[in-house]
């Protein structure tokens, strides 16, 4: 699935053209993203929690040379599938 | 942000009504559901990608009473966030 399937599903509920339902769920994904970029949660029930987290600098280890490296401090993104998402997958 | 939250700012932004803009918000995110239940792999480019990854069975354990427990063979959802988003992300730490 891409956003173009996605953007075919929106527009078989609306009555709009696919260029307007295109610019529509745009928006949807750039106001989640300006959210999340400024450190704040997305929960949508039903799917699950997008959930902006730091993460301190740690000690690491480069898996091809071996030689030990510092990774910085770091701003990361994750998923959290809500339970009813999680059903909707197994069942 | 929640769900509603997010509606109402579409709404806002888009210049519909929030009716309709529950009904694009829903729609969205049902059909990603099922997208992944049906085990497909879902691409959005600029925020990320969903794929379905399976568990074979293990045995774990009962946290609490210590007890092993069969653990069945599971699906779970992944998301890997997009470059570019990953790096907005970042470079507000």
């Amino acid at each position: 699935m891409t956003k173009v399937d996605i953007i075919s599903n929106v527009y078989e509920k609306v009555g709009f053209s696919k260029k307007e339902v295109a610019r529509l769920v745009d928006t949807v994904f750039s106001i989640i993203k300006e959210v999340l970029e400024e450190g704040e949660m997305i929960k949508i029930s039903g799917f699950g929690n997008f959930v902006v987290k730091d993460k301190k600098a740690r000690r690491g280890r480069n898996p091809q040379t071996g030689k030990e490296i510092e990774i910085s401090a770091r701003r990361i993104l994750t998923f959290k599938p809500s339970q009813s998402l999680k059903k909707a997958i197994n069942s | 942000m929640n769900k509603a939250e997010l509606i109402l700012k579409v709404a806002e932004k888009s210049k519909v009504t929030q009716k309709v803009a529950k009904v694009i918000v829903d729609t969205i995110f049902k059909g990603m559901e099922e997208a992944l239940a049906r085990g497909e792999r879902i691409e959005i480019r600029g925020f990320g990608s969903f794929v379905v990854r399976n568990y074979g069975a293990y045995k774990g354990r009962n946290p609490k009473t210590g007890e092993v427990v069969d653990v069945p063979p599971k699906k779970l959802p992944f998301f890997k966030v997009g470059k570019e988003l990953k790096e907005r992300i970042n470079s507000r730490s």
